[in-house]
């Protein structure tokens, strides 16, 4: 049996610390660049999707 | 018995063709390998006979024959079962799904089809049969017509409609509110990446699926067909896709307000006319048709 954690939040990126919390992991970037960068990575990582939040929050979801 | 042996050779053989007829290879290559051929055109082969020999047992009154004979055509019923396991288990090899009720809708076709084959088989050799103090030659010619307007004639009877039957097609444009892709007026999903967002500013393409009548609004509705549009164009065009990327999997989303329906997929050739043309070519999945029009309540609601 194969688990997969899908429709899960797997991972919080943001560059705003006091918005995120919970116990997802999170990941916090100095900037714009960075957090697309970590966000692009992560999801190829998990084979997830990014969805901006559009509050300078990503998150990474598998569907 | 083999008074009856031309007769049935000669029905066996047409209802074996007609099988090897119905199993074109097409765009869905499926299915594609030679074992798979090997497996349907044997079973259809088996259906042929069981249909060639029911003509001779009823004409010799061997009633016990003909009851074996009709239980040994219910065995046709596992065809469904083995097709269905076998999609079933190259689902996930599969970029894009095929979704349930795809793989319902041919694992049916595939049973339908050794019906098929038993009708054929069992038509010619009535025909055989009628004409069995004729010359031999004739008995050929007119059989072997038989099947091949028997086989034909079933062949589109089984042919169900197709996506631009029940509706139209046409291009959507494409543009984002915020992270939002939307076409054609209809959120479509979260892009979080801006890299993403500029490959569909780019590349991709989109269309909008307007049903033409309150039954195809219905029909569209279904998710399995929803997800066997999204399935059959990406096999059909091709995507720009990889294990893993999700963002790029082709979407297929329902506007609540008019049941048109919008498709957005980044396909790996720029091809606008190929992509309007595999919309259109999808068939319209047996267990999707709705018909609300045939009732009292569907006909008030579309007449107010």
């Amino acid at each position: 049996m194969k688990f997969s954690a899908s429709d899960q939040i797997l991972a919080v990126i943001t560059m705003h610390k006091e918005r995120v919390g919970g116990s997802a992991p999170i990941f916090y970037v100095e900037n714009f660049q960075e957090l697309e960068k970590v966000a692009l990575y992560l999801a190829r990582i998990f084979m997830g999707a990014v969805h901006d939040l559009g509050n300078g929050v990503y998150i990474i979801v598998k569907h | 018995m083999m008074n009856y042996l031309f007769t049935i050779i000669l029905a066996s053989i047409s209802g074996f063709f007609a099988r090897l007829y119905m199993l074109r290879r097409d765009y869905r290559q499926y299915p594609s390998y030679p074992q798979g051929w090997a497996v349907h055109l044997f079973i259809g082969f088996i259906g042929a006979l069981l249909g060639a020999v029911l003509v001779p047992s009823l004409m010799e009154k061997e009633f016990t024959a003909v009851s074996f004979l009709l239980m040994a055509a219910s065995q046709f019923r596992e065809v469904r079962n083995i097709e269905r396991s076998t999609l079933e288990q190259m689902e996930p090899t599969e970029l894009v799904a095929r979704g349930t009720a795809y793989i319902e809708g041919i694992a049916r076709v595939f049973e339908a089809r050794n019906y098929l084959a038993i009708w054929t088989a069992f038509i010619v050799a009535i025909t055989a049969e009628l004409l069995r103090h004729q010359t031999q030659l004739l008995q050929i010619g007119v059989s072997l017509l038989t099947a091949a307007i028997t086989a034909g004639l079933l062949n589109i009877l089984m042919r169900g409609p197709s996506i631009e039957d029940i509706a139209d097609i046409q291009m959507g444009d494409i543009e984002f509110d915020g992270p939002i892709l939307v076409v054609g007026g209809v959120d479509v999903m979260n892009v979080g990446l801006s890299s993403t967002r500029e490959i569909y500013r780019n590349r991709a393409v989109a269309a909008e699926i307007i049903p033409k009548d309150p039954d195809a609004k219905a029909t569209l509705a279904n998710i399995g067909q929803m997800q066997a549009i999204a399935h059959d164009v990406s096999a059909m065009v091709g995507v720009y896709m990889d294990v893993g990327e999700q963002e790029f999997t082709p979407l297929v989303r329902r506007d609540s307000d008019s049941g048109k329906l919008v498709l957005v997929m980044v396909p790996s050739d720029d091809a606008v006319d190929a992509f309007l043309e595999a919309i259109s070519n999808v068939p319209v999945l047996e267990s999707a048709v709705r018909k609300p029009l045939r009732s009292v309540a569907g006909r008030m609601i579309d007449g107010s």
